[in-house]
């Protein structure tokens, strides 16, 4: 199931939300929709979803072809997955599971056999067997969020959005899950919008990457082509560690090379103020000399730092090979 | 008792200030109740069950329930819908309707039962008409039942507002994407979540409807028999320096209280349990 997002608008009061917004997210694929906080990305998923709608008159939003700006959110066939789970607290992982069954008008609505199937098929694909009859209080976050994700599979959506899925998440669960969901889409093939300020994370994810700032889309694309040719300097900078050298131009830290401050061919010579080695790689804080302002983050290879014995205090020279320049 | 060296008083101040609250505590609110007890029984228990017996004080307590009856189940819907509306929805005039519900809680009981006279008095603004379709509301029941509803009208809304504005619409919004009714996602979703701070508004409620005196006593007009709630008829019978009678009666409504007071203190014990192992 295909999205078509055309020329959405949304405002609240004086407060531009999203400024005429036109994405397609292709059939089955993984699409992360990044930003800072009040860029738009988490008012858009709510708007495909049809928790929010669009200005009146703006724009349109297509599930493979078909309009559904006008069709009400529980109707649309989307699943959708919040950051602090919204579990019901009150019901057993079960019931909680089966809620959009058992709410379906009675025409349509399932066995009570087939229910209690589904529930044991769901319960099986995010790994939580037997846990059915315990209530969201037992459960850790991972866990509580593998069960709103079977929840919202349950009702078997053509579309799958998860607004932060893993925000509020320790760091070790949220690599975690975020393989696992990674492998999970694979298997299933569902079409998923998801929104995330961490660029870690849909670099790693998705399969296309939706740069969001401000109410609008900075740049479309995979994550490789985001990362290696970003088209803005907000872009270059949000993604990934970057150096502003004071002439404007950026370069990344595993690109600025160490050399000996008397060698040829250095750019630059400083101070190492801070020194950070941790397993094979090491980061070098350096303060340069001659009035520039500012650090400059470096990442070397153990190997080299320990060859060149550096140690915080030593004067350090630094060459840029392939800085842009950027606008 | 856990306490924190850093914060609190020292062991005489806690002493003084443990007693100093436990003796105004007593002073205000156990001795008069003690004295409600003590002064019913003071003509022994002949004259206490004959108070209570009495065809007045009968119908008087008919009339308190029947008041309570109607309007704590009415304020109740009124209150669940308020709340609802509030706080799972932004609408224009919500802020207003905030402060309307509050309205009950800023005026004087005095001011909540006059209101209705001049509305529906005979020299009201109603009055009139309502004697052209020979309608009686003043000093008759429908009266009684206005005033009563009127001000215990916030208690189940100020109870749920705070509650479900915390509780927050995720789980509605979750129960929308799932392809739930309003209905449906009221009564799976939303009631279990405030089933707790329901009882307890209920309860607040219908303790005011039974015990309310002054909206009542501007309506009622004092008919004996007729238009007298529970707290009227004490107070003709104090005034007729029916003291022991009085008091017998006062029982009922201080038995009340306590049960109130029981059943609050057993509500929060039990959201404080689930509050803590729900962390």
């Amino acid at each position: 199931m295909s999205i078509s997002i055309q020329s959405i608008h949304k405002t609240f009061g004086n407060y531009t939300a999203l400024d005429d917004i036109s994405l397609e997210v292709a059939d089955g694929s993984l699409t992360a929709l990044l930003g800072p906080s009040g860029s738009g990305k988490t008012t858009l998923l709510r708007i495909v979803a049809g928790l929010e709608s669009a200005d009146p008159g703006s724009g349109r939003i297509l599930f493979h072809g078909k309009d559904v700006s006008d069709v009400p959110a529980g109707r649309r066939g989307v699943g959708f997955v919040f950051q602090h789970y919204a579990l019901f607290k009150h019901m057993t992982l079960a019931q909680n599971i089966a809620f959009g069954l058992d709410v379906m008008p009675r025409a349509q609505r399932p066995k009570r056999t087939e229910i209690r199937q589904r529930v044991a098929e769901l319960l099986h694909l995010v790994r939580l067997d037997g846990l059915d009859k315990r209530r969201p209080h037992e459960l850790s976050g991972g866990q509580r969020q593998r069960v709103a994700l079977a929840r919202a599979l349950a009702i078997r959506p053509r579309v799958l959005l998860l607004d932060e899925p893993f925000g509020a998440l320790d760091a070790q669960v949220r690599k975690e899950l975020r393989r696992w969901l990674r492998q999970f889409h694979d298997e299933i093939g569902l079409t998923t919008l998801f929104v995330t300020h961490d660029q870690e994370e849909a670099l790693e994810l998705a399969d296309q990457v939706v740069v969001m700032r401000n109410a609008r889309i900075e740049q479309t694309g995979t994550p490789q082509d985001i990362y290696d040719e970003p088209r803005t300097s907000f872009v270059y900078e949000f993604l990934g560690e970057v150096n502003r050298l004071p002439d404007g131009r950026y370069i990344r830290p595993h690109e600025i090379e160490l050399r000996f401050a008397a060698e040829e061919g250095v750019d630059v010579t400083g101070r190492v103020s801070h020194l950070f080695v941790a397993g094979p790689f090491a980061r070098v804080s350096v303060v340069p000399e001659h009035g520039r302002r500012g650090e400059l983050e470096v990442w070397a290879s153990r190997d080299q730092v320990e060859e060149m014995a550096l140690a915080s205090g030593d004067i350090i020279g630094l060459h840029f090979p392939s800085a842009e320049k950027r606008t | 008792m856990q306490s924190h060296p850093a914060t609190t008083e020292s062991a005489p101040a806690r002493w003084l200030l443990t007693s100093l609250a436990l003796l105004t505590l007593s002073l205000f609110l156990l001795l008069p109740l003690l004295a409600v007890f003590v002064e019913a029984f003071r003509r022994g228990a002949d004259v206490f069950f004959a108070a209570l017996h009495a065809p007045a004080a009968l119908s008087a307590v008919r009339l308190t329930l029947l008041a309570a009856a109607i309007a704590v189940p009415l304020n109740t819907l009124f209150g669940v819908a308020a709340a609802w509306a509030i706080t799972k929805h932004r609408f224009r005039g919500r802020s207003l309707l905030v402060s309307l519900i509050d309205l009950p809680f800023a005026v004087s009981p005095v001011i909540a039962g006059l209101v209705w006279v001049l509305l529906f008095g005979a020299k009201g603004w109603f009055g009139p008409w309502l004697a052209a379709h020979d309608l009686r509301i003043i000093f008759e029941l429908p009266g009684i039942i206005l005033a009563t509803v009127f001000v215990t009208f916030p208690f189940v809304a100020r109870e749920l507002i705070p509650l479900m504005e915390a509780q927050g619409s995720d789980q509605e919004l979750a129960a929308v994407t799932l392809g739930a009714n309003g209905w449906q996602i009221f009564r799976r979703v939303t009631l279990p979540n405030i089933k707790w701070g329901l009882l307890y508004g209920v309860l607040l409620c219908n303790a005011r409807a039974m015990g309310e005196f002054g909206a009542v006593s501007v309506v009622s007009g004092h008919i004996r028999g007729k238009t007298n709630t529970l707290p009227l008829h004490i107070e003709v019978l104090y005034n007729e320096y029916q003291f022991s009678a009085a008091f017998a009666c006062a029982t009922l409504l201080a038995l009340l209280a306590l049960v109130t007071l029981g059943l609050k203190s057993a509500i929060e014990h039990v959201t404080h349990q689930r509050a803590a192992s729900h962390k």
